[in-house]
């Protein structure tokens, strides 16, 4: 606890360099990410962030110092060049788009991997430190460091807040972009180089592998929160700039956890959470709501079934057994008894030794299926003119589904027919 | 001798690779493979946890899980959250590899193992690694027979599985109509992959198993369009880049894995533009 608000108070300057520097490092590479994310190059940063290594090295060599600024150009030209090779190559062979990214990816980095041992073994004293851009110096990170994200990240921000219509227009519909005279070509360039710089940046944080997870995991844990892309976008901000402080405390209180791999696990975290979670769009609701709608289908067709028996004994509120029920209509035996059941419980049938009754309730709700069920073939047969015989299979699965409002039209646009295509009745509640 | 023992490593991890990364790009699954030999590494660590030791075999079943649990956890973000394929893996892997980073720290003490070795491994220790019997006979690195070992298997795997691999690859609706599972030669194919990666992890790292899994089946995908042909032709590619690697190596005093995942880049390199001129010529209108 006392670690906590030692934290928070940031009095410790280098905790307060490396909080804020991997918070705007975590933010700026949220907002480029989710654009990357929602153009489908998620891997493509993948790729860069592995391509980037031999262009410091490159930098490094022809330089011979590792000012950050020559290291960054470096960075930044290799991770173009990479962008460019995976376009091109799947552009011009057979080979799809994921084999260029490994292809891009697996060779840069094995070049990146070549010269930088290069220059460990050659006893350049000035190296020390280069080998940071692998798994990233988070825990390390200077005033200097902070500066450069920060002016890094305020770019970033300014030009997404600046092109924001024009990125949106690109990102989901780039035809319409280019139909309606927009330079397409030019937006995707400065898009991808905002990437570029951003991975750039981020790599010296997190390391090269690590960097993938900066630019997708909160774009795509974003994804199952919102349909906006200003409110994603949002999102995915404060889920990257919450797990780089997060990550920075763990650390923190133990010093041996390295700090780049806390933050990615705990954005791993939020994405799993919400994943499974979000209201709506995560698989447990998305499960819940299948599941509720089986048993709400399941439950109406036993009503129907009842209406069904009860229009050819000319008694609705006749009991049936269990067994009759199951004759008459293919259920499984387990679906019938927890139907009942549930139904029993809703009120709309009741048991009476072991027969089981439709109640009055019931009566209401299963006239109402029926109804829709028997309207919807009408409006099949009479305005689409499809022949009696081939209405019955779709109307058995639209009759669970159609809302009050759509039988209001319905009602309407029939004009409150007596009988369906088969000369059944159709039962109106009044 | 050591060159010879480390080009023998470099050439085993070549070919295994080679023959399942073209099966995972005719499946358009290279970034799967990719993920997995990140996504091993918590499995690999665990495994060192419970037996304390370097032994082979809890790192391979360790590992075999990790591999699997990833596509599984993919499959299931991709299918039941509908998020899109890329994301996916994205998200997987780099979640996975965190964890293992952290182990690696956590239990810092406990293993040898560090950081920079489980990206481009330590080749240049193979030849250190002898198996020696009792009277001083030494019968080669460990590593190469285990490698060597793997490759039988794999190589048995493709011949047994051949029919099963190919229609599930080409065709997978035909493969389901006439009764192969698709989903047994999936994770079949998935658990020969987390195999090979562990087995190569030690002495060439992620990088350059990824760079052999995919670089030369996609070399010689180019230029045929025959599997068995394929197969052959990018073991050949693998095996070319491994022992022109170690030599590029020795001469700029680098890493050997990496100076072998650049030379696959290099080999396609020259195909890629062969193959860019030859089909220029051959799409040339003819000057009457």
């Amino acid at each position: 606890m006392d670690d906590l608000l030692n934290f928070l108070s940031f009095s410790d300057p280098n905790v307060r360099f490396v909080a804020f520097g991997t918070m705007l490092l975590g933010a700026a590479a949220a907002i480029v990410g989710t654009f990357a994310f929602l153009r489908k190059q998620a891997l493509v940063g993948d790729a860069v962030a592995h391509s980037i290594l031999p262009g410091v090295c490159l930098a490094f060599i022809i330089s011979g110092t590792k000012n950050p600024i020559y290291l960054l150009i470096g960075a930044s030209i290799s991770g173009w060049i990479s962008m460019l090779a995976v376009d091109y190559i799947s552009r011009n062979s057979k080979l799809k788009s994921d084999t260029a990214i490994g292809i891009v990816l697996s060779v840069f980095f094995g070049l990146g991997i070549l010269l930088l041992t290069s220059i460990q073994h050659s006893g350049n004293a000035s190296q020390a430190g280069l080998d940071k851009f692998l798994f990233g110096k988070a825990a390390s990170l200077t005033a200097d460091d902070v500066t450069i994200f920060g002016s890094v990240a305020a770019v970033l921000i300014l030009v997404v807040f600046l092109f924001y219509k024009e990125f949106k227009l690109i990102s989901f519909n780039p035809d319409f972009a280019k139909s309606i005279g927009l330079p397409v070509k030019t937006l995707e360039f400065i898009l991808s180089s905002l990437t570029v710089l951003a991975i750039a940046v981020g790599i010296q944080a997190v390391g090269v592998v690590l960097m993938a997870a900066l630019l997708i995991t909160p774009a795509a844990a974003a994804r199952f929160w919102t349909h906006q892309l200003w409110k994603m976008i949002l999102i995915a901000t404060f889920f990257g700039a919450s797990s780089a402080l997060i990550g920075t405390f763990v650390s923190y209180s133990y010093p041996s956890m390295p700090t780049g791999p806390w933050i990615v696990v705990c954005l791993s975290m939020m994405a799993l959470f919400s994943i499974f979670f979000a209201p709506k769009n995560g698989i447990v609701p998305q499960l819940n709501n299948q599941k509720i709608n089986r048993l709400k289908i399941r439950n109406e067709n036993i009503l129907k079934l009842f209406y069904h028996l009860g229009e050819g004994n000319k008694n609705f509120f006749k009991g049936y057994t269990k067994q009759e029920l199951l004759a008459s209509r293919d259920f499984r035996i387990q679906e019938i008894v927890q139907g009942l059941d549930h139904l029993k419980k809703a009120n709309k049938v009741r048991k009476l030794d072991d027969y089981w009754h439709l109640t009055s309730t019931g009566l209401v709700a299963a006239k109402r299926v029926i109804k829709l069920h028997r309207l919807w073939e009408m409006y099949l047969n009479q305005k689409l003119k499809l022949a009696p015989d081939h209405v019955h299979n779709d109307a058995e699965a639209i009759e669970h589904i159609i809302t009050p409002e759509i039988e209001k039209l319905l009602e309407k646009e029939l004009n409150y027919p007596k009988k369906d295509p088969h000369q059944s009745t159709i039962p109106y509640n009044d | 001798m050591t060159a010879f023992w480390i080009i023998l490593t470099g050439s085993l991890v070549a070919i295994c690779c080679s023959l399942l990364g073209s099966y995972l790009i005719l499946r358009r699954m290279a970034m799967v493979g990719d993920a997995i030999s990140h996504a091993v590494l918590p499995g690999i660590v665990l495994a060192f946890l419970f037996s304390g030791s370097r032994e082979t075999l809890p790192m391979l079943i360790g590992a075999a899980c990790l591999g699997v649990f990833t596509t599984v956890i993919i499959e299931l973000f991709h299918q039941k959250a509908r998020l899109q394929s890329d994301a996916a893996i994205g998200i997987t892997f780099t979640w996975l590899f965190a964890i293992g980073i952290i182990l690696i720290s956590f239990f810092a003490d406990n293993i040898d193992l560090d950081q920079d070795c489980v990206l481009y491994g330590e080749i240049a220790m193979v030849p250190l690694d002898m198996i020696v019997s009792a009277t001083g006979w030494q019968f080669g690195p460990r590593p190469v027979w285990i490698l060597g070992f793997t490759l039988l298997l794999i190589i048995t795997f493709i011949s047994i599985g051949y029919k099963g691999l190919f229609i599930t690859t080409f065709n997978p609706e035909y493969a389901k109509a006439i009764g192969i599972s698709t989903v047994f030669w999936h994770y079949s194919l998935m658990s020969a992959v987390s195999l090979t990666t562990v087995v190569s992890f030690e002495s060439v790292g992620a990088i350059l198993v990824v760079a052999f899994l995919i670089v030369p089946p996609a070399t010689a995908y180019l230029i045929v369009d025959d599997l068995k042909k394929m197969l052959i032709l990018s073991s050949i590619f693998g095996l070319l880049s491994a022992i022109s690697g170690y030599y590029l190596a020795y001469l700029i005093n680098g890493s050997i894995a990496g100076a072998m995942a650049t030379m696959t880049g290099v080999f396609f390199t020259i195909v890629f533009i062969f193959q860019k001129i030859r089909t220029k010529n051959a799409t040339q209108v003819p000057n009457f």
